[in-house]
C-alpha cells in the first residue's frame, strides 16, 4: 500500500468544499424558515444547522481551520434564526423579508459605506490612517447641496463635493505627512473641522429653514426596463437593479477600478509598497511623500463622493451632520474586509443590509431593531481581535515616515 | 517646502532603525509629549489657543461680522465678568447661619454668578473626559472612546439614579457613582483587553464601542427600552433621577441649573491624576509603559497589565463624568441626547490642550467649557452673533486646536524662528548630528 501524502478525500471533495457547503447548509437552515419558502415545521432548521455544523467540525479537523470556524459559526446562527423565524407570524415575515426591497435598500444603504471604504483603502494602503473619513464624506454631502443649488445642476455639485473632499484631505495630508502629526489627532481635528465648517456655512447660507426642496438631484439613471422581460427573475431583478442610483452604479465602476489600481497596475504597487515599508520604497526611488499626498487626496476625493451620494443622490438636502457616523461604518467595513476593494464592498453590503433589516424590523420588534444597526461594530470589533480570521492592517498603517 | 526645516533642533534624535522596524520611523505618543515639555512649558499650549482663535476670528470676519464684538459677547455669557464686579457682599459660612465679609457677590439674583455657575458645571464634565482621554495617553494608548464610556456611566448611573427610591441619600449616591464608573471602566477594558491579548489597536476597537454604547443608549431610552420614560411611553427620555439620588448642590439655587457637588469630586479627580502618575507605582509603570513598552517589558513591567489597566482608569474617569452629569444636573437623558452629545469627544480637545497633565487638563477644561457655554443659545445675544453659526464656530475652533497640536512641529518651528531673531548675534549652536 502506499501512503497517501495528500489530506484524505470523501467523494473527491476537499476540506475546504465541505466547509463552503456547510457554510451555505447553515445560511439554508435560516432561509427556509423564510419566504419564499417559509418552512413552518420547526426541525428544518435544527436538522440543516446540525448538518452545517458537522460539515464545519468535519473539515475544521482537517485543515480547513477558517472556512470550517465559519461554517460552525453559520450553522449556530443558522439554527437559532430559523427557529426565530419559525415562531413569528407569516404576516411579519412577510413585510420584513421582503427581499426586493431588501436588496434594494441594501444597495442605497451600502453606497456611501462603499465610496468611503474605498477612500479609506487608498489612504490607509498608502501608511496614512484616515479617521477624518467621516469629515470629507460631510464636507462632501454640503458641498454637493450647495454646488448643485447655487450652480443649478447636481453635475457641479458632484465636483464641488470632490473639490471640498479633496482639499479637506489635503490639510490631512499635509499635517500627518509633513509635519508628521499623529494620523489620529488630524484626524479627529479634520471630523471636528467638518463639523464646524459644513454647520456655520448651512446657518450662513441656508439659515434655519434649511435647504430648499427643488435641489438637482442625481438621476436614478440608468433604468433598465429591460430586465422587467426576463423570464422568471424578471421582476425582482428590476426591482433590485432596475431603478438605481447613478451614483450606485459609479460606486460598482470604481469598485473595480480600485482594484485594478491596487493590485494590478505598477500605480498600486507603488501605494502599496509605501503603506508596507516606506524605507525601502524610497530606496527604490518612490516619492513616499507624492504618493502619500496623491493616495489622501483621493480618498478624501472619493469619501465626498459617498457624502453627495447621501445629500443630493438619496435624500435631496443637507442636514447638521446628516452622514452620522457613516464615515467610521465605512472605515469599520474597510478593517472587516481585510483593506482590499471586494472585502470591504462585502463588508459594506453586508452592514448595509443589516440597516436594511433594521429599518424593516422596526414593524414588529419595535424600538429594539436599533440594536441591530449595532451589529457592524461589532462584527468589526471581531475582525479586529482576530476571533474568526485576524484584519492585518499595512504595516506601516499610522506612521509618519521621516526622509534621511 | 519639501520637508521640515532641518534646523529644529527640538525633534528627539531618532536612532538608526534597527532591522525594518517601522517603528523607529516616528515620535511615539510619548516623545512626543517629551518635545513639548522640553518646548518650554506653556508657551505651545498657549501659543495653538491663540492661533486657533485668531483663525475663528478670521472665518467670523470674513463672513461679516465683528470678531472683537463676537469673542466680547461669547466672553460675556461665560460668567466669567463676575470676577471683576467686587463689591460688598456677604457670604454664608458653611452648615452655619452666620455670615462673613465677601468681595462678589454670590447671591441668586446674580446673573453673572448663574453663567458661571452653569459654566462651571460643563468644566466638570470636561475635566472628567479629559482626564480619560489622558490618562490612557500617558500609557501610550490613543482612548478616542471617552463618547461610549461617557453613555455606558450615563446609562448605569440613570438605571441605579431613577430606581433604588427606598435608599438613604449617601448609600444611593455612592452605588450610583461606584457602579457607574465601574461599568465605564469594564467598557473601556474591553478595548485595553483586545490591545494587550490580541494586539488590536485601541483606536479601532474604542470607535467600535463608542457606536456600540451609541446603538445601546438609543435603545434603553427608546420607546419600549427598559429605562425608558413609564409615565408617558411615547416618550423616548428615562425617568428622572429620583431626589435620594441627586448630588448636594455646593452653589446657586437647586431649582435651576446649580453647581454640584461633582465640581469638587472633578478638582480631587485631577489631584488623584496627578498623584498616582507621578507617586505611585501604578503610575511609574504607567508611563514607563507609555515611553517604551519595549524597554518596560525588559524591565520587567506587564504591559499587557498596564494597557487594561490604564484603559480601565480611563473608563472610569468618563464614566464618572456621565454619571455626575445624570445625578448632579441633566436627570435624564434621551434618544436625542445620545444622537447629539459630543461631550466625551471635546475630552480630547481638552486633554491634548492640557498636554496631559493635571493642571493643563483643568485649565483647558475651563477653556473649552468657557467656549462651549457662551456660544449656546441661552447666553449669546442673537444680534451680536447668531448661536447656531457660534456653535460650529466652537467646533471648529477646536479642531483648529487639535490641527496644531498634532502639527507640533509647525509651533515649536516658528517659536524657534523667533527665537532665533532675538538671538540673532550670538554663535550658532552646534548642529545636530546623526540623522538628520
Amino acid at each position: 500500500m502506499v501512503a497517501r501524502a495528500e489530506t484524505p478525500r470523501w467523494t473527491g471533495l476537499g476540506a475546504r468544499q465541505i466547509a463552503v457547503g456547510g457554510i451555505l447548509l447553515g445560511c439554508f437552515a435560516f432561509l427556509v424558515a423564510l419566504p419564499p419558502i417559509t418552512a413552518r415545521a420547526q426541525w428544518w432548521p435544527p436538522l440543516l444547522g446540525i448538518l452545517a455544523i458537522g460539515a464545519g467540525i468535519w473539515s475544521l479537523t482537517r485543515g480547513a481551520r477558517r472556512p470550517g470556524w465559519f461554517a460552525i459559526a453559520a450553522g449556530i446562527l443558522g439554527v437559532g434564526l430559523g427557529i426565530l423565524a419559525t415562531q413569528a407570524s407569516s404576516g411579519n415575515l412577510d413585510y420584513v423579508v421582503n427581499w426586493a426591497p431588501l436588496f434594494s435598500a441594501m444597495f442605497v444603504f451600502a453606497t456611501p459605506l462603499t465610496y468611503a471604504a474605498l477612500g479609506g483603502m487608498f489612504s490607509e494602503r498608502s501608511g496614512v490612517v484616515n479617521i477624518g473619513l467621516e469629515g470629507m464624506m460631510l464636507t462632501g454631502a454640503f458641498f454637493a447641496v450647495l454646488g448643485a443649488d447655487k450652480l443649478g445642476n447636481w453635475f457641479f455639485g458632484i465636483v464641488c463635493a470632490i473639490i471640498a473632499g479633496g482639499l479637506l484631505a489635503l490639510i490631512h495630508a499635509f499635517v500627518s505627512i509633513h509635519l508628521r502629526a499623529d494620523q489620529i489627532v488630524s484626524g479627529t481635528a479634520i471630523n471636528f473641522l467638518a463639523l464646524g465648517v459644513t454647520g456655520y456655512f448651512f446657518y450662513k447660507v441656508y439659515g434655519e429653514q434649511g435647504t430648499p426642496g427643488s435641489i438637482s438631484q442625481v438621476p436614478d439613471r440608468p433604468r433598465l426596463g429591460f430586465l422587467s422581460h426576463i423570464p422568471w427573475a424578471g421582476h425582482f431583478l428590476y426591482e433590485v437593479f432596475g431603478t438605481l442610483n447613478l451614483l450606485i452604479w459609479f460606486a460598482f465602476l470604481m469598485l473595480i477600478v480600485s482594484h485594478i489600481v491596487v493590485f494590478r497596475t505598477p500605480i498600486g504597487l507603488r501605494i502599496r509598497a509605501v503603506g508596507e515599508h516606506p524605507r525601502a520604497a524610497d530606496t527604490v526611488g518612490i516619492s513616499v511623500y507624492g504618493v502619500r499626498y496623491a493616495a489622501v487626496v483621493l480618498s478624501g476625493m472619493l469619501a465626498a463622493l459617498g457624502g453627495a451620494y447621501l445629500s443630493i443622490g438619496f435624500v435631496g438636502s443637507f442636514n447638521e451632520n446628516m452622514t452620522a457616523g457613516r464615515g467610521f461604518i465605512g472605515l469599520a467595513a474597510l478593517i472587516f474586509g481585510n483593506w482590499r476593494p471586494f472585502g470591504a464592498f462585502a463588508a459594506a453590503l453586508l452592514f448595509g443590509f443589516s440597516t436594511a433589516l433594521a429599518f424593516r424590523l422596526g414593524q414588529p420588534w419595535g424600538n429594539a431593531a436599533v440594536l441591530f444597526q449595532a451589529l457592524p461594530y461589532v462584527l468589526t470589533l471581531i475582525a479586529v481581535a482576530g476571533v474568526i480570521g485576524r484584519s492585518i492592517p499595512p504595516a506601516a498603517s499610522g506612521r509618519p515616515y521621516r526622509k534621511q | 517646502m519639501t520637508d521640515v526645516p532641518p534646523d529644529l533642533d527640538l525633534e528627539p534624535r531618532e536612532p538608526e532603525p534597527l532591522a525594518a522596524s517601522p517603528t523607529a520611523y516616528a515620535p511615539s505618543v510619548a516623545e512626543r509629549l517629551a518635545i513639548l515639555q522640553r518646548a518650554g512649558g506653556v508657551i505651545v499650549p498657549v501659543m495653538t489657543a491663540i492661533f486657533a482663535f485668531l483663525m475663528g476670528g478670521i472665518v467670523v470676519a470674513a463672513t461679516g461680522h465683528n470678531p472683537l464684538k463676537v469673542y466680547k459677547g461669547i466672553i460675556s455669557g461665560t460668567g466669567l465678568p463676575w470676577f471683576v464686579h467686587f463689591g460688598h457682599h456677604h457670604i454664608d459660612i458653611p452648615f452655619t447661619h452666620h455670615q462673613v465679609f465677601f468681595w462678589w457677590d454670590t447671591s441668586v439674583a446674580n446673573n453673572d454668578a448663574y453663567n458661571l455657575q452653569q459654566m462651571l458645571i460643563i468644566a466638570t464634565t470636561l475635566t472628567f473626559t479629559g482626564l480619560a482621554v489622558a490618562f490612557a495617553f500617558r500609557c501610550g494608548l490613543f482612548n478616542i472612546g471617552g463618547q461610549g464610556q461617557y453613555l455606558i456611566g450615563v446609562i448605569t448611573g440613570l438605571w441605579i439614579g431613577t430606581k433604588f427610591s427606598g435608599m438613604g441619600h449617601l448609600p444611593h449616591i455612592l452605588f450610583a457613582v461606584v457602579v457607574a464608573s465601574l461599568a465605564g471602566a469594564l467598557w473601556a477594558a474591553i478595548a485595553g483587553f483586545l490591545k494587550a491579548t490580541t494586539g488590536a489597536h485601541e483606536v479601532i476597537s474604542t470607535i467600535m464601542l463608542n457606536w456600540i454604547a451609541y446603538w445601546i443608549g438609543s435603545w434603553v431610552f427608546g420607546q419600549g427600552g427598559p429605562l425608558q420614560n413609564s409615565f408617558n411611553k411615547s416618550l423616548p427620555v428615562s425617568n428622572d433621577v429620583v431626589p435620594s439620588a441627586k448630588l448636594w448642590v455646593i452653589w446657586g439655587n437647586p431649582a435651576l441649573q446649580a453647581l454640584h457637588i461633582g465640581f469638587l469630586v472633578a478638582l480631587a479627580a485631577l489631584v488623584a491624576f496627578w498623584f498616582t502618575l507621578n507617586r505611585t507605582t501604578l503610575g511609574y509603570e504607567v508611563r514607563a509603559v507609555g515611553f517604551n513598552p519595549e524597554a518596560a517589558r525588559y524591565g520587567g513591567i506587564s504591559v499587557a497589565k498596564n494597557y487594561v489597566v490604564a484603559m480601565a482608569v480611563a473608563g472610569m474617569f468618563a464614566g464618572l463624568a456621565g454619571v455626575m452629569d445624570m445625578l448632579g444636573y441633566q436627570y435624564r437623558f434621551g434618544v436625542l441626547d445620545v444622537q447629539t452629545s459630543q461631550i466625551g469627544f471635546i475630552g480630547i480637545a481638552v486633554a491634548l490642550l492640557g498636554r496631559n497633565k493635571a493642571i493643563g487638563i483643568g485649565l483647558s477644561a475651563l477653556l473649552f467649557a468657557s467656549l462651549l457655554y457662551g456660544t449656546s443659545t441661552r447666553t449669546l445675544d442673537p444680534s451680536v452673533f447668531p448661536p447656531t453659526l457660534a456653535s460650529n464656530l466652537t467646533w471648529m475652533i477646536q479642531a483648529l486646536v487639535l490641527l496644531f497640536i498634532g502639527a507640533d512641529v509647525l509651533i515649536l518651528y516658528v517659536w524657534n524662528a523667533r527665537r532665533k531673531v532675538l538671538r540673532a548675534p550670538r554663535a550658532p549652536r552646534p548642529q545636530p548630528t546623526g540623522s538628520s
